[in-house]
């Protein structure tokens, strides 16, 4: 009379109720639709591409291409970041929306790989810059190896509490040292086209002091070093 | 045409250096005139990091390169041009057995030229395809891609890294072929071809590739040679040079090739050229192992290639030998050599200059690349800026190799 069923785990309603917390479901969503950016410098980027590609496809995985920072939640940093590109990535990081994740792929992005001795414009490692999620050694990781550092991406946001997430949010998670820098105004200005526009002959002839003035952002250059 | 009256002048806009199809980190500066492009400027070549936001990183190779034993400086050839990296690795081994005036064996001679030819392949694949995935044509990508992963499956076996293999070393090769490799090769390149087809098929005859392609990046003879282009760029616009038939290296002279050239020197040229030099590779890897002999695949000189490891394990001189080399290095002697051979992408130079010590004084790469990039200006003026992005990718620039 009084049997307790459960009906989850009856076979003819197992179909039509979900019981889970909000935490799991929000994480699920996650982790099967990481889209990544298309980030790629170097040599790192030829075994992405691989995995655009049909053998080792990671389509599978909910992982679809996006061109814009603004459309992705993961990006991969497949290559050597130098110091030239490095305002560049923390911008791209900058502009993706979050929840975002970052996997350092490659021996160039954790350590500056074979660059790490003397080279005179390579960031030793991507951590300088960005916070990372799951560091991917190898030179170049083969795609198997890519897909197994998704894998522990992705049970990695299984594991995630939304409200360290939020709490989180708000500091700054960058790896910072005290440098003797003197930051006089937040890059978040609004203004971002400016330091990327070429400056065409006509205004070569304006005296530097008087165009940088007349900018109201200060460029990134100076922040970075 | 730019004053400031308010009256028109042609609007300054920058693509890259993020860009999804920017193959690698591109900007260049576009100005447009609506929406014709006036007057591209590629931003290549940075030297030191402080510069505003620009795009290319040079990760400083060649100062890497003089500090480094020659042995230890290969894999730094290797990521030049990662998409065709045994045609680096080879050009600096012929530069440094060149100065030290080193025989390659016979065997070894075609074990380089067979893998040059699969790298030949596995370049213009991903560089035709890619370039079709500018266009607008993403199939062709998916199809290359999978032929890619066989031939990389091919240099997984022999030298055990699908990539970056550090292979064709001074003196000879790395390892001798396993047992059952070209038996594989020959295996597959019977399909190559009828997937060479069917990328034919997609794209050749169809009516909006060629609305795309012809006389769109045209690039007169005259002006390749003044802008040192190389390659197929060089071969587009009819001028027929092949470093590999003009100055042959290892035992090209003795393969049956035939050089495919252009006419009008526009992108479509230059596509039907990749797909037949594809052909051709095709052959030669077909040629190369039925003659092969065998033999030896390092120089037989223990002073200049490390003994096999048995041996190191077993004979106090070759355990000596292999230290020697593996921690100081050979020495190589006093002047210096241009070397060139003819990679995918067109003529890969390298400059060695040697003190005699182990340490190169200079190393100065060519990359073809480098050449092709300045060209951008010229092959793109009066085109959509939707045609900058594909005119990058026919002159086939991999920014590995045009920064270093």
């Amino acid at each position: 009379m009084n049997l307790i069923e459960f009906p989850l785990l009856d076979q003819t309603s197992s179909n039509s109720v979900i019981s889970t917390t909000p935490n799991d479901l929000s994480n699920w969503s996650r982790l099967s639709s990481l889209w990544p950016l298309l980030y790629d410098t170097s040599c790192c980027f030829i075994e992405s591409a691989s995995l655009i590609g049909s053998r080792f496809d990671f389509d599978r995985y909910g992982l679809v291409p996006r061109s814009s920072p603004r459309q992705a939640d993961l990006i991969l940093t497949a290559g050597t970041v130098t110091m030239k590109m490095a305002p560049s990535l923390v911008r791209l990081y900058a502009q993706m929306p979050e929840p975002k994740y970052v996997i350092a792929m490659g021996a160039c992005t954790i350590t500056g790989g074979m660059f790490n001795r003397d080279s005179y414009s390579t960031v030793r490692g991507v951590d300088k810059l960005i916070p990372v999620d799951v560091y991917l050694p190898g030179c170049p990781p083969k795609p198997k190896a890519v897909i197994d550092a998704l894998t522990k991406l992705r049970k990695k946001i299984s594991r995630e509490i939304v409200e360290d997430r939020t709490l989180s949010q708000n500091k700054n998670r960058c790896f910072t040292t005290s440098h003797k820098l003197y930051v006089r105004r937040s890059t978040h200005t609004g203004t971002y086209e400016q330091e990327l526009l070429y400056q065409s002959p006509s205004t070569l002839d304006i005296s530097s002091e008087t165009f940088f003035k007349s900018k109201s952002s200060v460029p990134s250059y100076k922040l970075v070093n | 045409m730019t004053t400031r009256n308010g009256q028109i002048k042609n609007f300054t806009s920058n693509s890259g250096p993020q860009h999804p199809a920017a193959h690698g980190v591109s900007r260049s500066v576009l100005e447009m005139n609506g929406e014709v492009v006036e007057r591209a400027e590629p931003h290549i070549g940075s030297l030191q990091g402080i510069r505003p936001a620009g795009a290319h990183p040079t990760r400083g190779t060649e100062k890497l390169i003089e500090y480094k034993t020659y042995l230890q400086a290969l894999p730094y050839f290797d990521r030049l041009d990662y998409v065709s990296t045994m045609a680096q690795e080879h050009a600096h081994s012929s530069a440094v057995e060149r100065l030290l005036n080193c025989e390659v064996p016979l065997r070894a001679q075609y074990i380089r030229v067979l893998f040059c030819e699969i790298t030949r392949i596995s370049n213009h694949s991903l560089a035709s395809t890619t370039h079709a995935m500018d266009v607008g044509a993403s199939t062709p990508f998916l199809w290359a891609f999978e032929e890619r992963e066989k031939l990389l499956e091919f240099y997984e076996r022999v030298p055990g890294a699908r990539m970056h293999a550090s292979f064709i070393r001074p003196g000879g090769v790395a390892q001798d072929l396993p047992l059952g490799l070209c038996r594989d090769i020959d295996s597959s390149t019977q399909q190559f071809a009828s997937r060479i087809d069917e990328l034919e098929e997609m794209s050749t005859g169809n009516r909006i590739w060629k609305q795309r392609l012809v006389d769109i990046g045209t690039v007169t003879a005259q002006q390749a040679k003044d802008w040192g282009f190389s390659g197929v760029m060089l071969r587009g616009p009819g001028v027929c040079w092949d470093s590999r038939r003009a100055a042959p290296y290892d035992v090209h002279n003795q393969s049956d090739l035939d050089v495919p050239v252009g006419t009008r020197g526009d992108r479509y040229d230059r596509y039907c050229i990749r797909i037949e030099e594809i052909r051709q590779s095709v052959r030669i890897i077909v040629q190369c192992p039925n003659q092969m002999p065998s033999g030896m695949i390092k120089a037989d000189d223990r002073k200049l290639c490390p003994p096999s490891r048995s041996r190191m394990k077993l004979s106090m001189e070759s355990c000596a030998h292999h230290f020697e080399l593996y921690t100081e290095g050979f020495s190589v002697p006093a002047p210096s050599t241009y070397t060139a051979v003819e990679a995918p992408k067109g003529e890969f130079g390298v400059f060695l200059v040697s003190n005699g010590s182990n340490r190169p004084y200079r190393c100065k790469i060519r990359a073809p690349g480098f050449a092709h990039s300045q060209g951008l200006d010229s092959m793109s003026k009066h085109h959509m800026p939707a045609d900058v992005v594909t005119i990058i990718g026919t002159q086939d620039i991999v920014f590995g190799e045009v920064d270093r």
